[in-house]
């Protein structure tokens, strides 16, 4: 059962990390912090489509992650969800069209070992 | 050119640290004030008005928008590394406000993180996409 929590609860938060990054990327970057700058910001951010879809994945991924720690010790979930840091790099290349090179997958590979060895 | 990745790293860095710290001071606050177990669902709802809940929340509503704002400049290959530091901050937290001791793999394991995170923050740009989003969106 927790396996089918930890790849519900990956995948959910896989999809809504690379979809919010998708969502703000083409809202542009945001260089006015005045406030009503900020709020005509907001007003577009939340009618955009990859940002509606992001949250809708992270309230999947909350629960499915609230589901896996009803049966499983924390000391289990936190590093098996670790995993999304090495498939949100992965999309994040082919998808976000960003320039990975080594240190940036030697880093991520490096925190999914730090993550498993700090909460194991 | 240079003005500009200078201009960028200052708030890459100024919005990471609030992403950290926002994260991890955000959920200390919410297990804080947290009850032991929630009954009714109407204590799902009153729980909301605790003082350490309600600053927890707003804490992490805080993370939320700064870690979008982030994004619309920052790579995310970039930016989850990078915020990985609240790891190494939760770990720490045990020992600094309930003088618990850390373990040898724990250590070892913020070791890895740190390294993971000077090696992305110190040797590759926030942004390496190519920004052309500004002419996308007057194009909508």
């Amino acid at each position: 059962m927790r396996w089918i929590f930890i790849a519900i609860t990956v995948a959910a938060t896989t999809a809504g990390e690379v979809l919010q990054a998708m969502g703000m990327r083409r809202h542009g970057e945001i260089h006015d912090f005045r406030p009503g700058a900020l709020g005509r910001a907001a007003a577009l951010i939340v009618r955009n489509e990859f940002v509606i879809g992001a949250w809708i994945a992270m309230g999947v991924s909350f629960f499915a992650y609230l589901a896996l720690l009803s049966v499983s010790e924390l000391s289990f979930a936190v590093p098996a969800t670790a995993v999304t840091y090495v498939l949100e790099t992965a999309l994040a290349k082919y998808l976000l069209h960003e320039h990975v090179n080594w240190l940036r997958w030697m880093g991520a590979a490096l925190v999914v070992c730090g993550v498993a060895l700090v909460s194991l | 050119m240079s003005q500009d990745t200078a201009r960028l790293r200052v708030k890459t860095w100024l919005f990471a640290t609030v992403v950290i710290l926002s994260n991890v001071l955000g959920n200390f606050f919410l297990k804080k004030g947290m009850p032991g177990s929630l009954g009714s669902p109407l204590e799902y709802v009153t729980v909301l008005f605790r003082p350490y809940v309600a600053l927890g929340v707003a804490l992490l509503i805080l993370w939320t928008l700064a870690r979008m704002t982030l994004l619309s400049w920052a790579d995310l290959s970039y930016v989850l590394p990078v915020t990985a530091v609240g790891y190494v901050l939760v770990a720490l937290e045990g020992r600094l406000w309930l003088h618990e001791a850390i373990t040898v793999k724990r250590w070892a394991g913020i070791a890895l993180i740190m390294a993971g995170v000077a090696l992305v923050s110190a040797g590759t740009a926030p942004r390496t996409f190519k920004d052309k989003a500004h002419s996308e969106g007057a194009a909508e």
